[in-house]
């Protein structure tokens, strides 16, 4: 589905991202792990238009992607829900769903997939009118999903959705994301939570430094001993 | 005592026009976090646009609001696109200096075409004065009409911003940027859409003071454009209602001084009231300051 080919990004001088390549297949669940500062960010970024790769291959279901634009490529399918969360503070809730439905015109699929979020986030339709800045941390990251959703997303980007969670609502927030790629949203999971991360996913490739270090079954990644060591707490 | 009810009059029809012009300079700078200094002159070009419009094609008050607040809103955004987009990225201080050269582009850019001496825009609105009270003070049906199209035009403005597709965005795209990017928003179009509104209420301003008035020349958004800047910072730089409240603050405060028989001072006084409410509210009088939950 998502293939990047020898990804090179850079901030001025800063070497961000050396020959990525991985591949993700429709369906999966992939997650990339890797220390603060490895690159998972500017990957994502990369993948959704934000940056722009100085050279390597960005191919979506065979169609290059380096030269569209981050609007074109939310129509194309994919959809990024950014570290940090970034809902929009002073509007409320249901003004950040619509937001997310933001390329599409077809009101009344757009109130069936509202409502569908809302089933999947009932904490969110209690807070519709309520101020999104106003949200607990969990409740603002299920509205960063939730809005995601609405754009129809065949592929979904998610940058470290446990990060600053309370254990249980991090539960929560992975249980959910299991079931959204059961409803057939493929996902690229990002997570600094390795332990986590790999318990959920299909497939893992780790980064370090800005360079693909290893990848595999992600079973096969939670018992390797390198792994273990490095980013699992030995 | 006359003296008084006639300036808050007075006071009503320039807080009107302070708050139509403070209101582009918010919306710009909420967007994109630049000071567009030459938006005191798309006020004043607007203001030669209706006087074209009513001297040589003789239309009326309300075609020549339109029509100019159509024509200042493409200017806008052809500013923008011309000068503002390319430097999106650059430092601050560069943003500010190029703002400043369009402005005085557009200034001395008049004055070549137009020439420097005053105009006489013609009477487009009923020169009909009413006693206020039976006192001396009059109402002039003109400051009638400048307050009937501020608050028209600020419904709709509040119309679009909260209820519109384009309005969510621009609020989108000024809260965060890059967020409103990732739900597909094109930035490019939404700040191009905010330059627009911005002018829009600017040339309708200016539109609005040259049928007051009588007079335009092609320095006449200098000082209302500084004064609108100073009543967008007093209600809080990036919020609309603050630009509002700002501009009629503004408008009060000024005309208030003058009916004390200070009106020399009246502008060190708009200066000193910026300095006090910054001193007590950094932030202007309705600035906030969400911080994000984690
Ligand atoms: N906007 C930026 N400007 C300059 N350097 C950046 C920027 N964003 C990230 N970097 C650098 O790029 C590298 C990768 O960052 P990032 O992708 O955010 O890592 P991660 O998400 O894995 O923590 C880091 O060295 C970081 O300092
Ligand atoms: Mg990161």
């Amino acid at each position: 589905m998502l293939e990047l080919q020898n990804l090179n990004v850079f901030y001025g001088a800063i070497h961000a991202l050396r020959d990525v390549s991985l591949k993700i297949n429709e369906g999966e669940i992939v997650t990339l792990i890797g220390a603060n500062g490895a690159g998972k960010t500017t990957t994502l970024r990369t993948i959704s238009g934000i940056e722009k790769a100085q050279s390597g291959k960005l191919l979506y279901n065979g169609k290059e992607l380096n030269s569209v634009s981050a609007s074109e490529i939310v129509k194309l399918g994919i959809c990024h829900v950014p570290e940090g969360r970034r809902v929009f503070s002073t509007m409320s809730v249901f003004e950040n769903l619509e937001m997310g439905a933001y390329t599409r015109n077809d009101k009344v699929q757009i109130k069936k997939d509202m409502e569908h979020v809302f089933s999947l986030f009932p904490r969110l339709l209690e807070r519709k009118n309520q101020m999104a800045g106003t949200l607990s941390g969990g409740e603002q990251q299920m509205l960063a999903i939730g809005r995601a959703l609405l754009s129809k997303p065949k592929l979904l980007l998610l940058d470290e959705p446990s990060m600053g969670l309370a254990p249980l609502v991090v539960k929560e927030i992975f249980s959910i994301i299991k079931d959204i790629n059961k409803d057939g949203t493929t996902i690229l999971l990002v997570e600094q939570n390795a332990n986590m991360a790999l318990q959920c996913a299909d497939r893992a490739y780790i980064i370090k430094n800005g360079e693909i270090d290893m990848e595999g079954n992600a079973q096969a990644l939670l018992n390797d001993e390198s792994v273990k060591n490095a980013y699992l707490g030995g | 005592m006359e003296q008084l009810i006639q300036q808050l009059v007075n006071g009503v029809s320039l807080g009107s026009i302070y708050a139509l012009i403070a209101l582009g300079y918010t919306m710009v700078y909420g967007i994109i976090n630049l000071i567009n200094f030459a938006h005191g002159d798309i006020y004043m070009i607007g203001a030669y646009i209706g006087f074209a419009l009513t001297t040589f094609l003789h239309l009326g008050f309300f075609p020549a609001l339109i029509l100019s607040m159509l024509l200042t809103s493409m200017l806008g955004m052809v500013i923008e696109k011309v000068a503002y987009k390319p430097i999106r990225k650059s430092t601050r201080i560069a943003a500010l200096i190029t703002a400043i050269s369009v402005s005085l582009f557009l200034e001395y850019g008049m004055m070549y075409f137009v020439k420097p001496e005053t105009r006489t825009f013609p009477e487009v609105l009923p020169n009909k004065q009413i006693s206020i009270f039976n006192t001396s003070a009059v109402l002039d049906i003109k400051n009638i009409y400048i307050l009937v199209v501020t608050i028209t035009l600020m419904l709709i403005l509040q119309y679009v911003i909260y209820k519109t597709k384009v309005g969510k965005a621009m609020r989108a795209v000024s809260l965060d940027s890059d967020a409103a990017q990732l739900m597909g928003i094109d930035i490019n179009k939404t700040i191009s859409y905010t330059f627009a509104i911005g002018s829009a209420l600017a040339g309708a301003a200016g539109v609005l003071v040259g049928s007051y008035y009588n007079s335009i020349n092609p320095l006449m958004g200098v000082v209302p454009g500084l004064k609108a800047f100073v009543a967008a910072v007093i209600g809080g730089i990036g919020v609309i209602p603050g630009a509002v409240l700002g501009g009629f603050f503004l408008g009060f405060t000024e005309t208030l001084v003058s009916a004390f028989g200070g009106s020399l001072y009246k502008d060190a006084v708009a200066f000193a009231v910026l300095i006090l409410v910054l001193l007590i509210k950094p932030k202007g009088l309705l600035g906030r300051n969400i911080r994000e939950k984690v």
